[in-house]
């Protein structure tokens, strides 16, 4: 059994008097590709944000690695190898590729690490290579979809959090970049992945969560999911 | 680290230089029009740093400046006040006299004002956007008013009787070869300039952009977003108070008056006008709004229509925001590719080359 490297237990969040988050667990074991599918509005990216500290949850607890990290600043769990990338990619438009991949590195401080990183990311993204010196608001919406995941990778996460990879992109393009999540993986990051794509997400992944209205509705493999008649019906478009 | 050095003790000489050129051949008049320039840069390259690479609106910097004003004069000025127990005058000698002290009291006033960019910061950065303008115009109004009520700096009627600090190279009295204010606000210039260049092309510098280009994103990468903006704050505000500390001992007066909004309105019109965000426009739209009144000053005596000075002040700002509304620069730096740039039918050769020093220098800071 691998060990469990997140875990949410009894999370609750509230958006002033509306109650966003009632009561989600959730566990992700260490080298998974967790997909998280809902509708809009369902929480899933608030959940993502309790996650990386950006919201407070009111109760239960929030492990990463064993250690509690309910009250960590979001740009310290940076460090320690939590990562997000953020909905509509959150790259910044008037630093160049390289720019912002190096802002990827801000919390790492080893130069040599960094250098093999950044050689890595180009190697894996080798269209991100050729722009190095374009700035990142010139660049397709797939290709800062990959800026935002190769900057994330720059501080060498274990765990990833991608909040809506496929959002507003061509579903050629959608295909490689979940190749590139696939890739990831492999590279031994695990992946917390929060999709309203719902089939292309549960083909990539090992579980999933069903999250409805601020309550986890349903959760089983991936596989199970993607011929479950109830995901069939609310989310796959098929009756 | 040595060739900073190096490059910073050439500049000083070129002051020194400049100061003893501009005193000898240089009506006076002139000279304090481009002492007036050297202060407006130091204002307007740390706003920049604030409004411009962070990317946090601030229209507090005539409270800064106010400060720094005040704290360097009441350490080198006589003061005399009424004292209400006694019912006379009394004239506090002055702390301090020498170039040195003069120094000192020049950064006290700086620390002071950053003190107080630390005080504004912690609790008005939780505001974005037009909130956070708002909160430190209204900063900058307290500073004033309090100033206006605090007798002991001489209240509404301001401060006079600022001394002007020289180092005597050679001679005596009159016809002495002196290096003067000149020579210590474009030191001050150099400085806040080659700094900010410094701090621009760091990673650090970066990270301010970051914050200015997406706030959330800047988190999730692992920048600590509100120390970096209160840092901002903290460095726009010393220079400010730098700038507002030459600023009285060029003038030799101080009253709250001149750190009215206006003031700091000037300043981020300067940056609005060379580009938010550039340096070398925040340098350029200095010397434009600095000497176009001057300039003009003279067109009206000589056409005969008082007044017509601040309308063609407008309409040449008007004029800009219409046909280069993101100012004159942009975004964009002075730089040996950005001229080479200008130059038809070449194509930048270099531009793949990484540039290894830029990250080097990040550390440093």
């Amino acid at each position: 059994m691998a060990d469990t490297i997140l875990e949410l237990d009894d999370i609750n969040v509230y958006y002033g008097a509306i109650h966003a988050l009632k009561g989600i667990s959730l566990k992700v074991e260490q080298g998974e590709v967790v997909t998280l599918i809902g509708t809009n509005g369902a929480g899933k990216t608030t959940t993502l944000a309790t996650i990386c500290g950006l919201m407070r949850s009111k109760t239960g607890t929030l492990k990463y690695a064993g250690q509690d990290i309910s009250k960590c600043a979001t740009h310290r769990l940076v460090c320690d190898g939590l990562v997000m990338a953020p909905e509509g990619r959150g790259i910044f438009p008037n630093l160049t590729v390289g720019e912002n991949m190096r802002i990827g590195a801000y919390a790492c401080k080893d130069k040599v690490a960094i250098e093999k990183n950044l050689a890595h990311g180009y190697e894996v993204f080798p269209r991100l290579a050729e722009r190095k010196r374009q700035k990142g608001g010139t660049l397709s919406g797939g290709e800062q979809q990959m800026l935002a995941i190769a900057r994330s990778l720059m501080s060498q996460p274990k765990l990833l959090l991608l909040d809506e990879p496929s959002l507003g992109l061509a579903p050629l393009i959608v295909k490689t970049i979940f190749e590139t999540i696939d890739r990831v993986n492999k590279d031994g990051v695990t992946i917390l992945l929060v999709e309203q794509n719902a089939n292309i997400a549960l083909k990539h992944s090992d579980r999933a969560y069903v999250i409805e209205s601020g309550e986890i509705a349903i959760e089983g493999k991936s596989a199970d999911l993607l011929i479950d008649p109830r995901v069939k019906a609310a989310y796959l478009g098929e009756s | 680290m040595r060739r900073s050095l190096a490059t910073l003790l050439v500049a000083l000489a070129i002051c020194a230089g400049m100061n003893l050129f501009l005193a000898q051949f240089i009506e006076e008049y002139v000279v304090q029009v481009i002492n007036m320039v050297g202060v407006s840069i130091i204002l307007a390259v740390s706003l920049n740093v604030i409004n411009g690479l962070t990317g946090q609106f601030s229209l507090g910097h005539a409270g800064f400046m106010a400060i720094g004003a005040y704290v360097s004069a009441f350490f080198t000025t006589d003061l005399s006040y009424f004292n209400p127990d006694t019912a006379e005058y009394v004239t506090d000698p002055a702390l301090v006299s020498s170039v040195w002290g003069y120094l000192g009291a020049l950064i006290a006033g700086g620390v002071a004002a950053a003190v107080a960019g630390v005080l504004v910061g912690i609790p008005t950065l939780r505001l974005k956007g037009d909130y956070l303008a708002i909160a430190t115009l209204g900063f900058g109004e307290i500073v004033r008013i309090l100033i206006t009520n605090f007798e002991k700096v001489g209240g509404a009627n301001g401060l006079s009787g600022v001394p002007q600090f020289q180092i005597v190279l050679s001679g005596e009295g009159k016809d002495a070869l002196a290096l003067d204010g000149t020579f210590f606000i474009f030191s001050f210039v150099i400085i806040c300039v080659l700094l900010s260049a410094q701090l621009q092309r760091s990673t650090f510098g970066r990270a301010l952009i970051a914050v200015r280009e997406n706030e959330l994103a800047a988190e999730v990468m692992g920048i600590p977003t509100v120390r970096m903006k209160i840092f901002a704050f903290v460095y726009g505000a010393f220079f400010a108070g730098i700038a507002g500390g030459l600023f009285a001992h060029l003038l030799q007066t101080v009253t709250p008056a001149s750190f009215t909004f206006m003031k700091s309105v000037e300043v981020v019109v300067m940056l609005v006008l060379g580009g938010l965000g550039s340096m070398t426009g925040a340098i350029v739209g200095a010397i434009v709004l600095t000497v176009l009144p001057e300039a003009l000053r003279d067109v009206e005596q000589e056409a005969d229509l008082p007044g017509i000075r601040m309308v063609v002040y407008s309409l040449v700002l008007i004029l800009l925001m219409i046909f280069r509304p993101q100012g004159i620069f942009g975004q964009r730096e002075l730089s040996l590719r950005l001229l080479r740039r200008l130059v038809p039918g070449r194509r930048i050769s270099g531009d793949e080359t990484p540039k290894p020093s830029e990250d080097r220098k990040g550390t440093e800071l």
